[in-house]
């Protein structure tokens, strides 16, 4: 006899019915769609919903439905991609005040499996078309730059403390501070030793001159590197979102590398305009004499001008710009020694800390902002030529109380989180202190070929899996049959993990999901040429059954693992197509396991194992 | 019924011809190691750095007239060919010395407008893949890690479940089928890139797959048959999983076929790779993998249990 407990054959079915149910999502459509998020200050109610339908029926496009979502948004749903962007330009055209909109695909689940959080497996770039970009930060130039800083505030505090030093003049990766004796040498140590922590000294004597060489720290090092690379993210971010993409992902590649990338996305020339933005900021003083909701409705006073901060308050600064951004020669954040709350430390060139100091003397206690500028070239083709506009973006990113006077060095008090100072820290040094960034990768995937990718592997997919299922029903019989009942589960089980982890399936993916569905009848083959052999050998049907399943299994285990050995190197050595295989082969692995050996075998129980059976159709 | 009399009487003497065996394997070794050696490879955007730009026309194309159209918009010395239909060109542009890497990012955008102009019909910008020279060099040097590891992973797993001989002979397995796969590449001057490289760790697992299922039978038998030689105890192994291992290789190289033919241009170098890996690496687990052991004596007390432990000893969790 040969019988699973009760229990053992409810968990199988259970897991398999869980596995059908985070796999149903994939067999919605996914609509080409957009998303329409509000302007500040707008709100999207159920009168927004007739609004955009009204807009679309105008204008003639036909579209699936227009929802309201949970998070605020709307959401349009397109049959054709072609209808999407027809869709999007029409909204754009009449609705741009109080709407944005972004290109999305969206699966058209019904409410329960929303309810539940299922969601369809998300595709890559490679199948839903799209932009991917990897751009390297300039890290030389990064350190460079700090060097270049150091010099001049290694200057500015020899001076500061009148010290007379004959050079201070960059070699290499080395700053050189020449002496003419021995004793200044020995105060400038002292002093650079104390003012600069960041930094390592080294003092010797060359052809009757007193010298003290200068490093980096490692540790400084790596934290300027790292700054470049997180400061380049946050400016990225910050004009990605500009580009009317729905999921936009920015992240970190190694050391030096950042990733973009722009699904739905088609125009790698805007892209290419965003990364070549520069910013720089400005110092302004507010101006506080004059009402704000005056200037709103049009009366702005001589001498200064509306600006707005980042959720769209106004705010009216004064037209004289204290200090711009390349006046400032570093800014980090911290906390505040004597309050312990989140501050920002920035530190000035010698001009800028000159007009500073005056400027602060003459007006304690009142606020002094910082607009944001960035300038943003687009290109747009005009009759097929194309022409560059530039748009100026400003934005006030931080308003402060001037509380004493202060020059070259000063810290910004009252931010909410240290969050927030991290984020202006990053902003303040972009100004004027961003390290360069080219793009070293790019791959862009029109949506036809996404389409036919998906296509083509769906159909492949589908054929190899029927070819298999007849071979195995021809050769193994019922046997057969029951590898290909578990052959067709296991593909649900892939589909359902890989919809649970959200993980991203990409052209070689699939192609991973075609080779396990060759190799997860692997087990049941080693299986049932075991009972054949047991059968011939003379063995009962049960007996061999039995021993099939026993004898087999560590010969399954082991073959599996080594291929798991090659998968998890594959996925961390790997990048873009190559992880894409590797987390597919290694997930078909795990279920076929689950699957080709416990769940074969609880149907042949089912099938052979109550009944005294004279003979298996093996 | 007729498979089943077949395997029954299945005695082929495999481990007698392993001279033959070696003679040929040792052969296609020198003859795909010179041709990676004297032609290279034909390596693919990925590993060279470069622009691949993929266009779609509505009517079939005239890789001439596309010549022209780019030469037309100054750029010269572009591989233009047909991808999968006559409707699609692929254009391959080498990486410039000359231009920083900024300016070659924009170059697809200017390529695509100079096809624009040329043509009649509104052109399709279906793919654009740029790669950097620094990042091609380092994707080659990631693949080679990645092929090193796997090898050392393996060899580590095999030496702990089996025994050192048998860790050895699947890792010279598996470095025969890498290199027939990568001779056979570089022979026909087949284009080489990352999908390619993948197949080639995939195969690593798969061939490794069909000599554990071989050296866990001899182990296996070893411990069981008290009778026999070495060599008869190896083939009678061998001859007990050969109905497995032909079975397994079918279902593997009909999926395979399957994605070769349909599964589109992209992906069909992956597959190409794969059909020789599967077919290579089951030769390979009798021939290299079996063989290697038999060559590096082993003998039949190596592989019994350090311990009277009974019959049970060899079905471990």
């Amino acid at each position: 006899m040969n019988r699973y407990p009760l229990w053992k054959n409810l968990l199988i079915l259970g897991v398999v019915l869980f596995g059908l149910v985070l796999a149903m999502p994939n067999l919605f459509s996914q609509d080409p769609s957009i998303e329409i998020s509000p302007a500040r200050g707008v709100e999207v109610t159920a009168a927004s919903v007739d609004e955009v339908r009204a807009v679309l029926d105008n204008a003639g496009v036909p579209y699936k439905d227009v929802e309201l979502s949970e998070d605020g948004r709307l959401l349009a749903r397109f049959a054709l991609s072609g209808e999407q962007l027809r869709g999007q330009e029409v909204i754009e055209r009449t609705l741009a005040e109080r709407y944005r909109t972004a290109l999305t695909l969206s699966a058209d689940l019904p409410g329960w499996m929303r309810a539940l959080g299922l969601n369809p497996m998300s595709l890559g770039l490679d199948l839903r078309g799209g932009i991917h970009v990897v751009i390297d930060v300039d890290m030389e130039s990064a350190l460079d730059q700090a060097l270049e800083r150091y010099v001049s505030d290694i200057r500015a505090q020899l001076r500061e403390h009148k010290i007379r030093y004959l050079t201070v003049l960059r070699e290499g990766s080395e700053i050189l501070v020449k002496f003419k004796d021995e004793e200044t040498r020995d105060a400038a140590d002292k002093l650079l030793g104390r003012e600069f922590r960041a930094l390592e000294l080294t003092n010797s004597e060359r052809g009757g001159t007193y010298l003290i060489q200068v490093a980096l720290l490692p540790a400084e090092q790596e934290q300027i590197k790292d700054f470049a690379l997180k400061q380049n993210i946050t400016t990225l971010r910050n004009r990605v979102n500009a580009l009317g993409v729905a999921e936009p992902s920015i992240a970190r590649q190694g050391e030096r590398r950042i990733v973009v990338q722009l699904p739905g996305a088609q125009d790698p020339g805007r892209l290419k305009d965003i990364l070549g933005a520069t910013a720089t900021l400005e110092y302004r003083l507010v101006d506080t004499e004059h009402s704000v909701a005056d200037a709103v409705s049009g009366r702005v006073p001589v001498g200064s001008r509306l600006y707005r901060d980042r959720d769209g308050v106004p705010i009216l600064l004064k037209r004289r710009v204290i200090v711009t951004g390349d006046q400032i020669t570093d800014a980090s954040a911290g906390f505040d020694s004597q309050s312990g709350t989140p501050a920002v430390f920035v530190n000035l060139d010698g001009q800028g800390a000159r007009r500073m100091r005056n400027v602060t003397t003459e007006n304690v206690g009142k606020p002094m902002a910082v607009v944001f500028i960035e300038n943003r070239t687009t290109t747009e083709l005009v009759d097929g030529e194309p022409v560059k506009h530039t748009q100026k973006v400003e934005e006030v990113i931080s308003v402060a109380t001037i509380r004493e006077p202060f020059g070259r060095r000063f810290q910004t008090t009252g931010l909410d989180s240290s969050e927030e100072a991290h984020n202006t820290a990053l902003l303040l040094r972009s100004g004027a202190l961003a390290a360069p960034i080219q793009i070293v990768e790019e791959r862009t995937i029109g949506p036809s070929l996404g389409q036919d990718n998906i296509d083509q592997g769906f159909r492949s997919v589908m054929i190899g899996l029927g070819l298999v299922a007849l071979f195995m029903a021809l050769y193994y019989r019922v046997f057969g049959l029951v590898a290909d009942l578990v052959l067709v589960v296991n593909l649900v089980m892939m589909v359902a993990v890989l919809s649970l982890l959200q993980a991203t399936l990409t052209l070689p993916g699939i192609a991973g999901i075609v080779l396990t569905v060759g190799m997860a009848v692997d087990a049941n083959v080693l299986i049932f040429e075991r009972i054949r052999e047991e059968i011939r050998n003379g063995s009962s049907p049960q007996a061999s059954i039995r021993a099939g399943y026993d004898k087999a299994l560590s010969t399954i285990v082991d073959a599996n693992v080594t291929t798991l050995i090659a998968a998890v190197v594959l996925f961390s050595f790997g990048t873009g197509p190559v992880k894409g295989f590797a987390v597919t082969l290694f997930i078909g692995i795990v279920t076929s396991m689950f699957t080709a050996i416990l769940g074969s075998r609880a149907v042949i129980n089912l099938i052979y194992g109550r009944r005294n059976v004279k003979k298996l159709a093996i | 019924m007729s498979n089943k009399a077949m395997a029954k009487t299945l005695n082929i003497d495999f481990m007698g011809k392993r001279r033959w065996a070696a003679i040929l394997s040792g052969s296609v070794l020198v003859v795909a190691l010179l041709s990676m050696l004297l032609r290279g490879f034909d390596f693919g955007l990925d590993f060279t750095g470069g622009t691949v730009i993929e266009v779609g026309y509505q009517n079939p194309a005239e890789l001439s007239e596309v010549t022209a159209a780019l030469e037309a918009g100054g750029f010269v010395g572009a591989t233009v060919q047909h991808f999968g239909s006559r409707q699609d060109v692929l254009i391959r542009l080498a990486p410039d010395a000359d231009e920083d890497e900024g300016t070659s990012a924009q170059l697809s955008d200017r390529v695509f407008q100079a096809l624009s102009t040329a043509a009649a019909e509104e052109v399709e910008l279906r793919r654009v893949e740029f790669v950097g020279p620094q990042v091609g060099e380092e994707l080659r040097e990631q693949g080679g890690l990645a092929m090193l590891f796997s090898l050392i992973g393996i060899l580590v797993y095999v030496a702990l479940r089996f025994e050192w001989r048998f860790a050895v002979g699947s890792v010279v397995a598996l470095v025969h089928d890498v290199i027939v796969v990568l001779g056979i590449f570089s022979l026909l001057q087949i284009n080489f890139d990352l999908t390619v490289l993948a197949a080639v760790l995939a195969v690593i697992g798969y061939s490794l797959n069909d000599t554990i299922v071989v050296f866990d039978r001899v182990r296996e038998n070893f411990r069981r048959m008290r009778k026999g030689t070495v060599i008869e105890i190896i083939n009678a192994s061998i001859n007990q999983t050969l109905s497995r291992t032909v079975v397994t290789s079918c279902t593997t190289l009909l999926v395979l076929i399957a994605l070769y033919v349909l599964g589109g241009e992209v992906i069909s170098g992956f597959s190409l790779a794969l059909i020789i890996g599967v077919v290579i690496g089951t030769y390979s687990s009798i021939y290299v993998a079996t063989a290697s052991v038999v060559w590096l004596g082993l003998s039949k007390t190596d592989l019994l249990p350090p311990e009277k432990e009974g019959a049970g000893a060899d079905v471990r969790p």
